[in-house]
């Protein structure tokens, strides 16, 4: 009885989980399918606490207290602007999760200590058994690396650089190969099985760290996004150790949606995934190929930028990840509303990757009020650019990069890009002059349309507000 | 070669439900605006979490006496506690913001 129970329980799980996804595909909806995906996963909780002959239940309990407990408190105090790490470190928290379950397994197995209790719909000698625990250990054990490194990088700890080493790709993909032959070895060797289980996992926890060193902190939102379907992948073959179908249902679709948007972002930098992950843009150099550029930089002064803005007719701001870094996200708002009320025209030019995350400058935005409809979208916003009086690019840099598609030896050639150059007059603010993650110049720059305005760009538009002020 | 097919039609049931669950992930992903990106990718990672179900079940199946496995069973439900709680809450906090003022 209690079995069939949970089954049903089960299977509504899954349907809330697809409904979920579905909601959130929409903004008016979006609040309520998150709420029902939790609901489903609390649901599929609470049944499996039914399963006859569970054991230990006090302490699992207690150990969902104390996880529930950090990572509400871990999630209420995170910054905005840290959400994207936050999530890899959660993510990274999964694949752990499903790194041990297997060690737990593994360790049982061979000392014969399984409570017995029909847990498994398969045999524990199958093939398919052991295939799932592998992939499993393995998978979660780079998952977990690699969204540790990923969320360092972020976050400032890991060098958010490409880094390199001599002979790369024959040690990452020498790792691989030996990885992926001693988990067939597992399946042939009659003894010392355990050992090496346990050496696989090692080789899985040491590929994830070398797998996302060399990949530079403008690609991590990719990586992440991959490293969130590798983890949904361990859950499904979780699922199948337990024959659980709420696992493996939950597992698949979050590998295939994860997927997905690992190759939806890749689009939108129109690179490829394994460019991506195995060419690392060439960083400095080559970049500033064969192109005369002229490289005088002109500066403005605020009053003069307060008089540009105030007086135009219609305004584009394009933010970047240094709006997010300095939190201007409010006074951004500010300065907007100071030029609705002059009648000036301003909205929001938001490239899919600007920032560290697709949708990021979106949520950021949002966090200040700005309305919805103010934010337009790259490709209904290029071809407004030569009716713009005064672009305010923020913290923006390869987004806007003309490179993209004057210097087919740049190495973002044929990324789509904010058409900024294109609008009469252009404002930088910037900190420096250094290169943005791409690690490339901006010919933007230099262009004569341009001006900079340097500084931190929160004390920087605090300033251009009081400005626009006093006129 | 026998051993492979046999292993293909004793699961032929979970490879249909796998393939189609394949392409029903796409296909509710494949709808999402890009301003909901972000939140998605937050949701779909809380989704992932779905492996508590599993650390649940190791540990309700591990003899008492079983110290070690305990540990690590005890380890992988918080972690992926952490990860469901700690996404789900995340990714409300995001989506509140999209909300509508009402004013």
């Amino acid at each position: 009885m209690a079995t069939q129970i949970i089954d049903i329980a089960y299977l509504i799980a899954v349907v809330l989980f697809i409904l979920g996804i579905k909601y959130m595909s929409h903004p008016d909806s979006a609040r309520k399918g998150n709420l029902m995906a939790a609901a489903g996963m609390g649901l599929a909780m609470l049944a499996t606490f039914f399963t006859p002959g569970l054991q230990n239940i006090w302490i699992t309990l207690l150990a969902i207290a104390i996880g529930s407990v950090v990572g509400y408190v871990m999630s209420m105090r995170v910054a905005m602007t840290a959400m994207p790490q936050m999530v890899s470190f959660f993510n990274g928290m999964g694949g752990a999760a499903a790194a041990l379950i297997a060690i737990a397994e593994v360790y049982g197995i061979f000392r014969g200590l399984d409570a017995g209790g029909d847990f498994h719909g398969l045999a524990n000698s199958s093939y398919f058994y052991y295939g799932a625990l592998l992939v499993s250990l393995v998978i979660g054990a780079v998952s977990f690396s690699g969204s540790i490194i990923a969320m360092g990088k972020l976050q400032g700890f890991v060098t958010g650089s490409s880094v390199k080493w001599p002979f790369q790709k024959l040690t990452n993909n020498g790792l691989l190969v030996i990885t992926l032959a001693l988990c067939v070895a597992v399946f042939f060797l009659h003894e010392h099985q355990e050992l090496l289980i346990y050496v696989v996992c090692l080789l899985g926890l040491i590929f994830g760290i070398l797998f996302v060193m060399p990949i530079g902190g403008a690609d991590m939102p990719v990586v992440i996004s991959l490293l969130n379907a590798f983890t949904g992948v361990t859950a499904a073959t979780t699922g199948m150790l337990f024959d659980n179908k709420v696992m493996l249902m939950g597992g698949v679709l979050v590998g295939a949606a994860g997927l997905l948007l690992t190759l939806l972002m890749c689009k939108a930098m129109n690179r490829s995934l394994s460019a991506v992950l195995f060419g690392a843009f060439n960083s400095g150099g080559g970049a500033a190929s064969n192109r005369d550029i002229d490289t005088t930089v002109r500066e403005i002064s605020l009053s003069d930028a307060s008089i540009l803005l105030s007086y135009a007719k219609k305004v584009v701001i394009i933010p970047g990840y240094g709006l997010a870094v300095a939190q201007a996200q409010h006074v951004v708002h500010e300065l907007e509303k100071l030029l609705e009320e002059k009648g000036v025209e301003v909205k929001y030019g938001i490239h899919p990757v600007a920032g560290r995350m697709p949708g990021h400058m979106n949520v950021l935005l949002a966090e200040s009020d700005v309305p919805y409809d103010k934010l337009i979208e790259m490709e209904t916003i290029n071809p407004e650019f030569p009716q713009v009086d005064a672009v305010v690019v923020i913290g923006a840099n390869d987004v806007v990069n003309p490179a993209a598609y004057l210097d087919p030896a740049s190495p973002i050639y044929g990324m789509p890009i904010l058409e900024a150059d294109k609008a009469q007059n252009v404002i930088v603010i910037k900190r420096s002059m250094s290169a943005g993650y791409a690690g490339i110049e901006n010919e933007l720059f230099y262009n004569p349309k341009t001006r900079m305005l340097f500084g931190d760009a929160k004390s920087v538009l605090t300033k251009l507000v009081a400005a626009v002020k006093e006129l | 070669m026998e051993q492979i097919l046999t292993l293909i039609h004793e699961n032929l049931q979970l490879i249909y439900v796998l393939i189609l669950a394949v392409f029903v992930g796409i296909e509710v992903m494949g709808k999402v605006p890009q301003v909901l990106h972000t939140p998605l990718m937050s949701g779909s990672n809380a989704l992932s979490g779905v492996v508590i179900i599993g650390s649940i079940l190791v540990m309700g199946k591990t003899d008492p006496e079983n110290y070690v496995a305990l540990v690590f069973g005890f380890l992988a439900v918080v972690l992926a506690t952490l990860n469901v709680v700690g996404g789900f809450a995340v990714t409300d906090r995001m989506l509140d913001m999209f909300r509508k003022k009402k004013k």
